[in-house]
């Protein structure tokens, strides 16, 4: 009986698509988990859906072309970051209307070029992703990326962390902030290339957003915050690659369902920040209160 | 005690007192509408000091200390801190700045000491790992502000005045000798203004320069040693006992401030010709008893004092 428990449980590993979604699904989820503390704490969180929006005309041409959809894409976010910062600069309209501006335009324009030359990609891939049926090429791109951004996000994470957290301090001690940020939106363009095979365009943000909102949840220290959301990108992705085989439901909901889920348990149940910590703090008080 | 704050940045090997020098020479700052924030600047600090930077908000103090750190281009004139351009000075780490409480993310989930380590990222390597002397300087400087014993606060936890020590104890910990203050003193209480001009006392003592920007004026004769006014230029710059007077405080200010001159009858029941002068933007006014004579802070809710 547990024999047969267990082989079922092993079942998803024996098919090599399984096996290759969950592990892949597991590294996209790593890297972005790694970037959402820097947008969650700066406040940029929507700055990563923008981004992931904006990418799906570079896809749509890089098709047409016939290049690598990851250059397309990648392009596409970079300018996409260019033309809400310049939006910004002209117009000294807020960021969030600048954010709005660019990408439902650059989305649209994704979805006119794909509309108008039907054959060239679906549609349903960009928006939804489609990591069960990720060609070979495609996982050579993503790993590629996620490889990358890893090691550079590894070599330079205190440089950022002091350029988000006080810019004016990494200037004095002879950082650029600037160039910072350049390489951090450089990064977050491409992990978001990264992250649209996998969960979509549309659930991206909850990639570059969740596991940084629970990470800071459970601990006062930067380090620690990166560790504890990489372990929760990482484990929920694959998870929830793991789990779509049995619901035979859509990958990309499955994963940001399980990040929701760890979330809500961070937010009950968090040591110092959780709602049932406040709680009994608060309890706490007002007995003592009432003893003396 | 320069010593004891571990290994010295490469500067901090010739005289402190050619480090700590400051020479702003007719520096202008405009915005990119082509609106002069600073125009024609100029002032000189050549040796260890307090000097206020003094002026209404909005007089360009934000946009002079901006183009002290880099941030901004000069449009015309010459920085030069401790005989270097300032992107050299920054370099090497001689430069420290104390921000305004505004500017910080205080739910940044970073410790006391971590922001203290922060001050040691220009002696790290590459990778910014911290070595033993990294630590030792930041543990000397925690002790010195007396944070040691909050060092594993979150920086939200703190009090407004402990929060402007962990963030000199970070100035500390760089070694720096050129450090800027953004308005110090906003927001915190008296006790904690004057522990916090105590350490600054000892700083400019050790050999540092600073420039304080303020724009509470009832404190700057206890703890600046020089003064600059500023709106927009330097309208005087001098020793504070010379410069900090009614009548430049009154150009520098202009209708900003309200105006009492109390004498004759209303203050005597004699012919003492002297009058009291309070220049106040009503936070914490400057009282002036005489023609020079003593300053003293009046504690809010007192300043109907001298009636």
């Amino acid at each position: 009986m547990g024999g047969e428990v267990l082989e079922l449980l092993l079942e998803p590993f024996a098919y090599s698509y399984m096996a290759r979604a969950i592990w892949v699904s597991a590294l996209v989820g790593g890297v972005c988990a790694f970037l959402s503390c820097y947008l969650v704490l700066k406040g940029w969180s929507l700055m990563g859906d923008a981004l992931s929006h904006a990418v799906v005309p570079g896809v749509a041409v890089a098709y047409l072309v016939k290049l690598p959809y990851a250059a397309g894409a990648f392009a596409a976010g970079l300018l996409a970051a260019l033309a809400m910062a310049a939006v910004q600069r002209v117009t000294l309209l807020r960021e969030d209307a600048a954010i709005g501006l660019v990408f439902t335009t650059m989305f649209a324009a994704g979805l006119l070029i794909v509309s108008v030359n039907p054959a060239s990609v679906s549609v349903q891939t960009i928006i939804m992703g489609n990591v069960l049926a990720i060609a070979d090429e495609d996982v050579v791109q993503v790993v590629g990326i996620a490889a990358v951004a890893l090691a550079v996000l590894l070599l330079r994470w205190r440089d950022l962390m002091l350029a988000f957290f006080d810019a004016s301090h990494a200037q004095a001690v002879g950082l650029s902030p600037w160039r910072l940020r350049v390489l951090f939106f450089v990064l977050l363009s491409a992990c978001t290339v990264a992250a649209l095979q996998t969960v979509g365009a549309i659930m991206v943000i909850a990639m570059v957003v969740t596991p940084g909102a629970t990470a800071y949840l459970l601990t006062d220290r930067f380090g620690r915050m990166l560790v504890v959301a990489v372990l929760i990108g990482t484990g929920t992705a694959a998870s929830g690659a793991y789990v779509s085989y049995f619901l035979d439901g859509a990958t990309g909901g499955l994963i940001v369902v399980a990040q929701t889920l760890a979330f809500l348990a961070a937010f009950a149940f968090a040591p110092k920040h959780g709602r049932l910590a406040a709680w009994r703090r608060t309890r706490a008080a007002s007995s003592g209160g009432a003893d003396r | 005690m320069t010593e004891a704050l571990g290994a010295p940045p490469p500067a901090a090997m010739r005289a402190p007192q050619e480090a700590a020098s400051l020479a702003v020479v007719d520096v202008s700052v405009r915005y990119a509408n082509g609106v002069a924030a600073v125009e024609r600047a100029s002032f000189t600090l050549d040796r260890p000091t307090i000097c206020g930077l003094v002026g209404v908000n909005g007089s360009g103090k934000s946009s002079l200390f901006k183009a002290l750190m880099g941030f901004v281009p000069t449009g015309g004139g010459t920085i030069r801190i401790a005989g270097l351009p300032v992107e050299r000075a920054l370099k090497r780490g001689l430069v420290a700045y104390v921000p305004q409480s505004e500017e910080v993310d205080w739910n940044f989930p970073v410790l006391v000491e971590d922001v203290v380590m922060m001050g040691r990222y220009g002696h790290m390597g590459l990778l910014r790992i911290p070595r033993a002397a990294d630590r030792a300087a930041v543990d000397v400087a925690l002790a010195r502000v007396g944070m040691a014993e909050l060092r594993h606060r979150q920086i939200g936890e703190l009090s407004g005045g402990q929060k402007k020590r962990a963030f000199l104890a970070r100035a500390l910990a760089q070694g720096a000798w050129v450090i800027l203050l953004d308005e110090p003193f906003t927001g915190i209480d008296l006790t904690t203004e004057q522990a916090i001009v105590e350490l600054m006392r000892e700083m400019r003592d050790e050999g540092r320069l600073m420039l304080v920007s303020t724009h509470n004026l009832g404190s700057v004769p206890e703890f600046c040693d020089q003064v600059v006014l500023f709106n927009r230029t330097v309208l005087a710059f001098g020793p504070t006992e010379t410069t900090f007077t009614a009548e430049n405080l009154a150009r520098t200010f202009g209708a900003a401030l309200r105006h009492v001159r109390l004498g004759g009858a209303d203050l005597h029941d004699d012919a003492d010709a002297r009058h009291v002068t309070v220049l106040t933007d009503d936070e914490r006014p400057l009282v002036l008893y005489g023609a020079r004579g003593r300053q003293a802070v009046v504690p809010p809710g007192q300043e109907e004092a001298p009636k």
